[in-house]
């Protein structure tokens, strides 16, 4: 919500009519310069604060580089606050046939900057040269599009995982709603971080050079360990792949979770 | 030409005293020289074909495309001069673009055609403009809507049709569209039609080399624009040859 | 004025109330905490509102209607900020009759849907207002859209909003069915509605329905013993 705030307005306001009157009558307040009458407060212009929150949000959203492409994963969900209240909300996208994003924080800003790629796609097709979007490119041109917004002090507020192969490679990266970005072999936002990354290192480390099916069943593995550990997660969720054959989104899979530990336990 | 030297042919703003603006014709005599451009419309697709003149052997092969994708689901065919062609193309693409980011979904073609008869019109009513010498075939599909096919001209008019012709033969073009039963067809046969009406009204004598242009928009191609595969664009060509072949053959036979 | 029943997030309940500012209902905006409902059917959709409109704790309107029109069978289920909805509901009609004019032909729901997001988008920061988008169209059939505050799209087969929907997501994730009939959606809705107005203080009063189908909409009103009721105690 924006709120306009009024340095000279806000005294009087806040004053009240039944109390002491203020400890510092009649001048400039305490740290502040004099203000004459009829004369505006030192900068004669209103703030502007925009201090927007994120409404409608998306979780974690994990990458992992393998052998031969990359996988981008996220669940459906699209948090009110706790409440559940959206859990159809698709957040990782093929942008072409090189490469994938995924996406957490406000679904309205992805929404917004979805519409932008998508165009940003349609153009680089209509304009017919051959040529196609690659995946730096496109986390290049996200930092610059995010840090821009955080220099207007109104963010979009979300994390992009951008995945997709750059001249036969499998690229990787981050950027975040400051524009703070960085490329690694695997990337997990939120609480992803905390949780999905340590087994994620864990499991590159053990295994350099993974397969696909490799691939998937870690991130499988972390998908549950999140829906177990995550308030705001949902067993439902998403799975792209992109290799140099290029970018397959799964239809909405189901976590397999399991529960039998709860027989063992008894008392609190 | 009648309107030479009478002073009335100066200006897009001014009408001569039998009520014609000569500029917006003398646009159209622009279009009347430039290589063929047909579209055909059928049952399940609309489909594009360019007669390219290839003005100097010097020049890349594929070198100065005439048929445009405005967006994702619309094509367009342009005759005339390339340079006013591709603002036309242009004003068109930003028209796709910003209906889709307003109202979230994909231009219907009778709408874009109508914001681009108004553009083009513009320029027929000011002194300090020139109209386009250009024309433009434009088409679409819409799965419930089915295809869409639009012609606008210099002076910004435009009409709805199964089969158009824009360009030098466009008389010759129409003439042997009128023997199809175009509304009936699907896009793989008006595929080849489109190319065999394009080598017919080539005129071998007068413009010496031509690139063939193909492109489709309809079921085949799940409602996007593209250009017509390798193989069926060959087809197609053989198709044209031989169906040329068979007509010089039983001309001689007239003969 | 609030229509009545929105949720935490959507409060304008100012966090400080000073006591010279006397009753809420002397500065509170009027909105409408409210329940709110937009369900899709074989063939149509049904909407359905209370009648609630909110000036802090004061009822400024009992028998409001919150099922506002934006062509003939396209309509919008309003929760929020009363005055930013209605202006919001009034710009997109009229965004809808003039596009419709030079299209020549009715809009479409998804149209109207995205016309009301990038407004609800675009000044998310001023606004609050959580509108749900229902209507019938030849291209799409019954369709249900979800705009909540942030402006944010999504279509729905069913969906519910304003402060008294938390109250029932059990009750209709419960007894949604896919392709209804007509009169079953209703009745869904009617419960619905009821069951939320009777837990949120902010909702309340009469339960309005309307149904849309290709032949436009048909508008019902529940009153009083008309109402359903369910336990009360």
């Amino acid at each position: 919500m924006t709120k306009r705030v009024n340095t000279t307005k806000m005294a009087q306001f806040g004053s009240d009519a039944f109390a002491a009157k203020s400890f510092w009558h009649n001048g400039p307040a305490p740290g502040a310069s004099y203000n004459f009458p009829n004369m505006r407060s030192s900068s004669g212009e209103e703030e502007m604060q925009r201090s927007q929150t994120p409404i409608t949000t998306g979780t974690s959203v994990l990458g992992l580089k393998f052998d031969n492409g990359v996988i981008i994963c996220a669940d459906t969900l699209g948090s009110y606050g706790s409440l559940a209240r959206f859990r159809d909300c698709q957040r990782v996208m093929k942008v072409n046939n090189n490469i994938a994003v995924g996406v957490g924080g406000d679904y309205a800003d992805f929404q917004y900057l979805k519409r932008v790629i998508d165009q940003k796609i349609m153009d680089e097709h209509i304009a017919d040269d051959g040529f196609a979007l690659k995946p730096k490119a496109l986390y290049t041109w996200l930092t610059r599009v995010m840090y821009n917004r955080r220099n207007k002090f109104d963010p979009l507020w979300n994390n992009y995982v951008v995945g997709g192969m750059q001249e036969g490679v499998p690229f990787l990266g981050a950027v975040d709603l400051r524009g703070m970005a960085y490329q690694d072999r695997h990337i997990a936002t939120g609480y992803g971080s905390y949780i999905a990354l340590p087994l994620l290192r864990d499991a590159a480390d053990k295994n350099p050079n993974m397969s696909l099916q490799q691939a998937k069943e870690i991130m499988e593995k972390c998908l549950e360990v999140l829906y177990y550990r995550d308030a705001r997660s949902f067993p439902k969720y998403q799975m792209a792949i992109v290799t140099a054959e290029g970018v397959t989104v799964s239809d909405v899979l189901e976590v397999k979770s399991n529960w039998e530990v709860a027989h063992m336990i008894s008392g609190f | 030409m009648s309107s030479i030297g009478t002073g009335y042919d100066l200006s897009a703003s001014q009408f001569s005293p039998d009520g014609r603006v000569f500029q917006v014709e003398y646009a159209q005599k622009a279009v009347e020289n430039s290589g063929t451009a047909i579209g055909l419309r059928g049952k399940d697709g609309v489909v594009f074909a360019v007669e390219k003149l290839v003005q100097s052997k010097l020049y890349e092969f594929g070198a100065n495309k005439r048929i445009f994708t405005v967006d994702s689901h619309v094509g367009m065919a342009v005759a005339g001069l390339l340079a006013d062609a591709k603002q036309i193309v242009e004003t068109s693409r930003s028209e796709c673009a910003d209906y889709r980011s307003q109202y979230g979904s994909n231009i219907p073609l009778k709408y874009l055609n109508d914001r681009v008869s108004m553009f083009m019109h513009a320029y027929t009513l000011y002194s300090a403009v020139r109209p386009f010498g250009c024309s433009a075939i434009m088409g679409s599909y819409d799965p419930i809507e089915g295809p869409a096919m639009f012609v606008v001209d210099s002076s910004g008019v435009s009409h709805g049709y199964y089969g158009c012709a824009i360009g030098k033969a466009k008389q010759s073009a129409k003439t042997e569209m009128e023997k199809l039963n175009l509304a009936n067809m699907s896009c793989r046969e008006l595929v080849k039609e489109a190319a065999r009406i394009i080598y017919l009204v080539h005129d071998e004598l007068k413009d010496k080399a031509f690139e063939l242009e193909l492109s489709w928009v309809g079921e085949a191609t799940g409602g996007r624009h593209e250009r017509v595969p390798k193989e069926i664009f060959q087809e197609a060509e053989k198709f044209a040859n031989s169906a040329l072949e068979d007509d010089s053959e039983s001309d001689s036979e007239d003969a | 004025m609030a229509l009545s029943g929105m949720t935490s997030q959507m409060s304008m309940t100012p966090k400080f109330q000073h006591n010279f500012m006397g009753p809420d209902w002397l500065h509170a905006e009027h909105s409408t905490g409210t329940s709110i409902m937009a369900v899709e059917y074989d063939g149509g959709v049904i909407i359905g509102a209370d009648s609630r409109t909110t000036t802090g704790a004061y009822i400024a309107n009992r028998v409001t209607d919150k099922l506002t029109r934006i062509s003939d069978s396209i309509y919008c289920c309003r929760s929020g900020s009363a005055a930013d909805t209605q202006a919001i509901a009034d710009i997109v009609a009229y965004h809808l009759e003039f596009l419709s004019l030079e299209q020549g032909e009715p809009p479409l729901v998804e149209t109207a849907a995205n016309i009301f997001r990038q407004l609800c988008y675009d000044y998310r920061d001023q606004l609050t207002a959580g509108i749900i988008v229902a209507g019938w169209d030849s291209r799409k059939g019954g369709q249900v859209y979800c705009i909540p505050v942030g402006g944010m799209l999504v279509r729905q087969p069913l969906s519910i909003g304003g402060s008294g929907s938390t109250y029932v997501y059990g009750y209709v994730d419960a007894n949604y069915k896919d392709n209804m009939t007509r009169e079953e959606c209703k009745k869904f809705v009617t419960n619905s509605l009821a069951l939320a107005m009777m837990r949120d203080g902010s909702s309340g009063g009469v339960v309005r329905l309307g149904a849309i189908d290709k032949t436009g909409i048909e508008r019902f009103v529940f009153t009083g013993k008309d109402i359903p009721k369910f336990y009360e105690g």
